[in-house]
């Protein structure tokens, strides 16, 4: 857990890398079929879901979405309406929280204020009636996990919030549940910290082997932290994929934009072929070739998404203009230290977002603002989509 | 704020406002200590008053009642009040809820003399239809006094529990405490504090009431201000100041305890966390 100069996604990716898979994925949580409501309001609707033993599973949705209703029927605290949720191969329904091989940390964290945090992280272990050495060398350890060693004594309210956020971990990790669930567990931290953070998260989870359900809202936190991500919309879940599958594969618009950002163009399928298409969009100058098949057929309405970094930008025009260009004006620059986001003006008076990574420490850009250029990308770089 | 809280105007205003608060106590302590017994004379120091204070039968006798009843009332308009808290905070919304919320705290916008009236006529009743309360006494100022302190408490526990982060009891139980244990062992905690003071409250409206405990006392059951207003009207005896005394001190020695408590806590808790991060150290 120790910081390093590495940027943390950087890390995490190699961490990811790094995780055993079980040869055989192995369902602990199994949704079926689940729907809540609250009197005419459907929060979550008919929601199946299987998540699998050891893994770090996200809910990724905007506000309201229905992901904490979602969590806390898992942890027993609202019923289903309609559908049943099986851990670890046992029916939930009638199963009240406090009989749940599942823990909670929750979103305001939940400390008991009256106790220390030694006091707070037993509590569970005391309910458990574990002996009292036990629980003793158990909150050292989860204490030493976290490295608040320093602080047991200390009441909730005498911590920093970042010291708290670990407190609650190590208060719902102490009995060593089947699954952590966790409801935005970094919502309070500030950015520097919150990337630490997700960070120990992750190889915590490696260690522990412990499966983790995360609710987040923040599309880069799901895909540095997670091995599956379910993207929740309006109590429905739309896709349900490891995060790379989820960034070049998107199934919808939806879930494209949500889960990061992309230029989608609507067009008709000109060309229908096994190995190749051709999309003619009215908003490119020429039409949009791809060399894979499509799904679809001749003239049905398809868009033609592009990933802001797959595009390519320069003054002089490409190779072959005929297809897989348009023209336009360099509008703005939003300039992110790594790499600037160049918003450019086509000619049809629509904008796309065009991402380049800054490799030279040039004091002026190659390409500045009014100028003329073109933009082009690869057949293969076309995410086309139906809907 | 430095410049505006420390103008001489404020600064006289909040003299007098101390002034008019606690020179009429600082006074009649002064004269609790007087030879004279004559209430506007000065005639030297002397502390008889205490002891014929303390050889006063009937003011020792109310004493003692005053304080029995107001302690068995602050305790059981402790529970009841926090159950009604309880109910109108959990129960969200249930048929009758707004009858029940405003029956609750009616008593506390009640004239005093219908309070103790009706309560009464009540005894009466009762007494007629089911022999009890067998006439009235200690028991019934009781019972009076427990209706109307308990809305105070009722309205003091709501409002702390409607502050409380409702996941607190939700976290106790999703790691293993069932309903009832996570009540015990985390919100009442929490709230104890409104509990206290919920308590100290209706021991104080207890003590402090003449109206009603007039109307539900018997002959031989008369509370401390039932005999201090009484006596008044014979004329002001130093006694009574010294006995006023006697309740300003208890009073002080309370509160500056309850502070001194809550100091220490504070204080070892801190030495707790010196001490843990010391160790730390020296284990680096
Ligand atoms: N007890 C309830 N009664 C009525 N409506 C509720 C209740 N709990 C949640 N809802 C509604 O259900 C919807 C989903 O709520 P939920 O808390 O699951 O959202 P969320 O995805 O966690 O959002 P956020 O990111 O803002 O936390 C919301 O529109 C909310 O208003
Ligand atoms: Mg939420």
């Amino acid at each position: 857990m120790s910081e390093s100069s590495l940027p943390a996604a950087h890390q995490q990716r190699s961490l990811q890398q790094k995780r055993i898979v079980p040869p055989n994925p192995e369902p602990v949580i199994v949704i079926d079929g689940v729907t809540k409501r609250f009197g005419d309001f459907t929060a979550v609707d008919d929601v199946s879901l299987t998540i699998d033993r050891g893994e770090l599973f996200s809910l990724l949705g905007g506000s309201g979405c229905g992901k904490t209703t979602l969590l806390r029927m898992l942890a027993g605290f609202e019923t289903p309406t309609k559908g049943r949720i099986l851990i670890d191969g046992q029916d939930m329904t009638d199963v009240p929280p406090y009989a749940r091989p599942v823990n909670m940390m929750f979103q305001s964290y939940a400390l008991f204020p009256h106790m220390t945090v030694e006091q707070n992280i037993a509590f569970g272990l005391k309910q458990d009636g574990m002996a009292r050495d036990a629980i003793r060398a158990r909150v050292a350890e989860m204490l030493d996990m976290v490295e608040l060693s320093a602080l047991g004594p200390r009441k909730p309210h005498q911590l920093s919030g970042g010291q708290r956020q670990r407190v609650a971990l190590a208060r719902a990790l102490a009995k060593r549940p089947k699954v952590l669930l966790l409801d935005e567990p970094l919502g309070a931290l500030d950015k520097k910290l919150r990337e630490r953070t997700q960070l120990e998260l992750v190889n915590l989870q490696c260690q522990l082997g412990i499966t983790f359900v995360v609710v987040t809202h923040d599309q880069e936190e799901a895909m540095t932290m997670s091995d599956r991500v379910a993207i929740m919309n309006q109590g429905r879940i739309l896709q349900v994929d490891s995060p790379h599958a989820m960034y070049e594969f998107p199934g919808t618009r939806f879930v494209a934009e949500f889960f990061g950002s992309i230029n989608a163009f609507e067009g008709t399928i000109a060309e229908d072929g096994l190995t190749h298409a051709v999309i003619s969009c009215p908003d490119l100058d020429a039409p949009v070739y791809v060399n894979h098949s499509v799904p679809g057929y001749e003239g049905s309405t398809v868009w033609a998404a592009l990933r802001p970094e797959k595009i390519t930008l320069s003054k002089q025009p490409p190779a072959d203009p005929a297809r897989n260009v348009a023209r336009g004006v360099v509008e703005d620059i939003v300039y992110l230290g790594g790499d600037s986001t160049y918003l450019v003006r086509l000619e049809s008076g629509r904008r796309i977002r065009v991402a380049l990574q800054n490799l030279t420490r040039a004091a002026e850009p190659e390409v500045t603002w009014d100028d003329a250029v073109w933009v082009s990308w690869r057949p293969e770089n076309v995410v086309v989509l139906t809907s | 704020m430095k410049s505006v809280s420390r103008s001489p105007f404020l600064i006289t205003m909040l003299a007098f406002g101390f002034a008019f608060l606690y020179l009429p106590i600082l006074l009649l302590i002064l004269y609790s200590f007087n030879e004279s017994r004559l209430v506007t004379v000065w005639g030297g120091f002397s502390v008889k008053w205490y002891a014929e204070l303390f050889q006063d039968a009937q003011i020792l006798g109310a004493a003692k009642i005053s304080l029995t009843v107001a302690a068995i009332t602050a305790t059981l308009a402790t529970a009841l009040g926090t159950l009604a808290g309880l109910v109108l905070v959990r129960f969200g919304r249930f048929r009758g809820r707004t009858l029940f919320s405003g029956m609750i705290t009616a008593p506390l916008v009640m004239p005093e003399v219908v309070t103790g009236l009706s309560i009464l006529l009540l005894f009466v009743a009762l007494e007629q239809l089911i022999g009890w309360p067998a006439g009235r006494g200690v028991t019934t100022i009781t019972i009076a006094h427990v209706t109307f302190t308990m809305a105070y408490v009722a309205i003091i526990v709501q409002s702390r529990l409607t502050q409380l982060d409702g996941s607190m009891e939700e976290a106790a139980m999703d790691l293993g405490a069932r309903p009832a244990k996570a009540f015990l062992l985390v919100t009442l905690p929490i709230i104890a504090p409104a509990l206290v003071s919920g308590w100290l409250l209706a021991f104080t409206l207890s003590l402090d009431d003449l109206v009603i405990a007039s109307f539900a006392a018997g002959p031989d059951s008369t509370t401390l201000p039932m005999v201090v207003f009484s006596s008044v009207r014979l004329g002001v005896s130093p006694k009574i100041n010294a006995l006023a005394t006697l309740l300003v001190l208890g009073a002080t020695i309370i509160i500056i305890g309850a502070a001194w408590f809550m100091h220490r806590q504070d204080r070892d808790r801190d030495r707790a966390v010196a001490r843990a991060m010391a160790e730390q150290k020296d284990r680096e």
